[in-house]
């Protein structure tokens, strides 16, 4: 019989539909992987197994009779940054252990209505502030890929990196996922799996643990380019929960596929080749532009002249919303209280020192910097003008070209360990993401080949505001060129 | 401009992040590790460009001001650290 985990979340979906197996049998098959490989890879900080098999049954009941929604019976885990009803909802972080929501974030709320299964909650980057998810307060997740040349464990990347570690290694069909400077796209691109951050407001922020509000966008970590369109059309809504949803239509991204990109213009931005990039990353990028260019696609060589300024600014601008944010954990009404005190500032102060990691602390350190009298203008103001000059480099190419085609990361996946000497080092792995979270923009990483170490890397396309379609189209068309079909052996 | 002790101590209790004595100066090294990284900024044209606090152009929306939820205090309380008779209980702080 097949091995029902290795399906893609289509054939899934398709299979139960036929009822060609149950809910209850793939979504065993799940839980029987994950207790086998969570004590090494530790891409879940939560199981919810009896939840799951229930949910389950209800699935196969509504199948049996031929009712169901878009993700009927199909197990998906659920990145730990959206709230669960009933279910411990932590970030990744100490100062929210126990924190047991008694609501429901919009994101899961549409993925139970289409039917989904919820298998358990994904570790993550404390706060999703992290590219190597080993900041969370539940210890690093790893990658089911490892090197052919070195038998260190990798990381998966981060935020997202529960997400991306179980979706490689057959431990969900699909994962919900979050970005706010690459927490996606880098992880997808880290694991040989597909990875989409949509337009800022096609996805309800409600009930997603706040990091940095005017960046941070949910989207999918699948197995295919497909599977990313069906899983992002569930999660995506309109939502008066949240101010800055959008009021648009979501449509079906799957009829973008198979569509080519004959007669698409694709820009290829000259100020993506960074210092110290790796010759193998060039060489991917170079393949891509060649396999577009080959079905039929016109390249065209664009200028994003603030592209260098796109981190810096980041890092301003996500540690101000985050100090901000974050003000809420105060140890009075929920999240962690310290037994020993002073007095009430002092209360404050021992909450937070012992419920935040070293990461969290040193960005809302900065925050509160950068907000500070006689440095907001100097810092934060600045850099709110730098974010616009970065978004009009955007605008002024979408007259020529009607997406962008970049690396997803700088390097492969890293060992655990192997950054967390310099911050800023740390730091540089969203060079080439950060720009679309600054900017709004949807984009998607797609596997695209292997390093000299066997190791997956990713192709990002970026495309205009609301226009996923075009993204889909043409990772769709990367994704047949590429012919990615490597998966990391089983060590675990 | 260079962050010192003195600058970390005052901003970690602008963050009310308790900050020991011996931490100060290893942290003052890293924010200026960082902020020398994030200087770069100066050379960029800014001159008559509009802050851009949001990727959103529509207007916020306006909802009637009326009653849609409430009588939840079982599950407003559900989180606190410590609740008593439908309160939330807070460490005395006025003697």
């Amino acid at each position: 019989m097949t091995d029902l985990t290795k399906l893609t979340l289509k054939s899934a979906i398709d299979g139960l539909k036929a009822r060609d197996f149950s809910s209850e049998e793939i979504t065993r098959a799940f839980i029987t992987n994950i207790d086998a490989a969570n004590p090494v890879l530790n891409a879940f900080v939560v199981q919810t197994s009896d939840k799951a098999l229930d949910m389950a049954r209800a699935s196969d009941a509504r199948l049996a009779r031929g009712e169901g929604g878009a993700l009927e019976g199909a197990p998906l885990g659920i990145k730990d940054l959206f709230c669960t009803d009933g279910v411990q909802t932590t970030a990744g972080s100490n100062m929210l252990r126990g924190f047991v929501p008694p609501y429901e974030s919009t994101v899961t709320a549409n993925l139970w209505a289409d039917g989904a299964v919820m298998l358990g909650k994904l570790n993550m980057d404390e706060f999703a502030m992290g590219s190597s998810n080993e900041t969370s307060a539940f210890g690093p997740v790893r990658n089911p890929w490892k090197s052919a040349t070195s038998n260190a464990d990798l990381t998966p990347g981060g935020s997202s990196g529960g997400s991306a570690s179980a979706v490689a290694g057959d431990l969900c069909l699909a994962a919900t996922a979050s970005d706010t400077g690459g927490s996606i796209r880098q992880p997808a691109a880290f694991t040989g799996t597909v990875g989409i951050k949509p337009t800022y407001g096609r996805a309800s922020r409600f009930g997603m643990v706040a990091f940095a509000s005017s960046l941070d966008q949910a989207g999918p970590i699948t197995r295919t380019v497909e599977d990313a369109a069906i899983l992002l059309r569930s999660m995506c809504s309109f939502d008066p929960k949240d101010s800055t949803s959008l009021d648009v239509e979501t449509p079906d991204w799957t009829a973008s596929l198979g569509k080519g990109v004959k007669g698409l213009r694709i820009g290829v931005p000259r100020e993506y080749v960074v210092d110290g990039m790796p010759a193998e990353i060039q060489a991917l990028w170079d393949q891509g532009v060649q396999w577009l260019r080959d079905a039929g696609a016109e390249i065209v060589e664009i200028s994003l002249p603030h592209t260098k300024y796109a981190l810096p600014t980041y890092y301003i601008v996500a540690p101000a919303e985050a100090s901000s944010n974050l003000a809420r954990y105060d140890g009075m009404r929920y999240g962690h209280r310290a037994d020993q005190f002073t007095s009430l500032n002092d209360l404050y102060e021992e909450s937070r020192a012992e419920g935040f990691g070293k990461e969290v602390q040193r960005r809302l350190t900065i925050g509160a910097y950068v907000l500070s009298a006689g440095f907001y203008d100097a810092f934060y103001v600045k850099a709110l003008k730098v974010r616009r000059r970065i978004a009009q480099d955007f605008d002024n190419v979408w007259d020529r070209v009607d997406a962008i085609l970049t690396p997803s990361t700088p390097s492969s996946a890293f060992a655990l360990g192997d950054k967390q000497i310099d911050p800023v080092t740390m730091y540089l792995n969203d060079v080439f993401t950060v720009t679309a979270n600054l900017a709004g923009l949807p984009g998607i990483s797609v596997p695209a080949g292997l390093d000299s170490g066997g190791l997956p890397l990713g192709l990002q396309v970026i495309g205009k505001a609301l226009d996923e379609a075009t993204v889909f189209q043409v990772a769709d068309v990367l994704e047949q060129a590429a012919g990615f079909t490597a998966r990391p052996d089983k060590w675990w | 401009m260079a962050i010192d002790a003195a600058t970390v101590r005052k901003v970690a209790h602008l963050a009310r992040i308790k900050t020991p004595e011996d931490r100060l100066e290893p942290l003052a090294q890293e924010l200026n590790g960082i902020l020398k990284w994030i200087e770069q900024l100066d050379e960029v044209d800014i001159e008559g460009v509009e802050p851009m606090t949001s990727n959103v152009s529509q207007p916020l929306r306006l909802r009637a001001d009326a009653v849609t939820d409430g009588d939840k205090v079982a599950d407003v309380l559900s989180n606190a650290p410590k609740s008593a008779d439908g309160f939330f209980v807070v460490p005395k702080v006025v003697e």
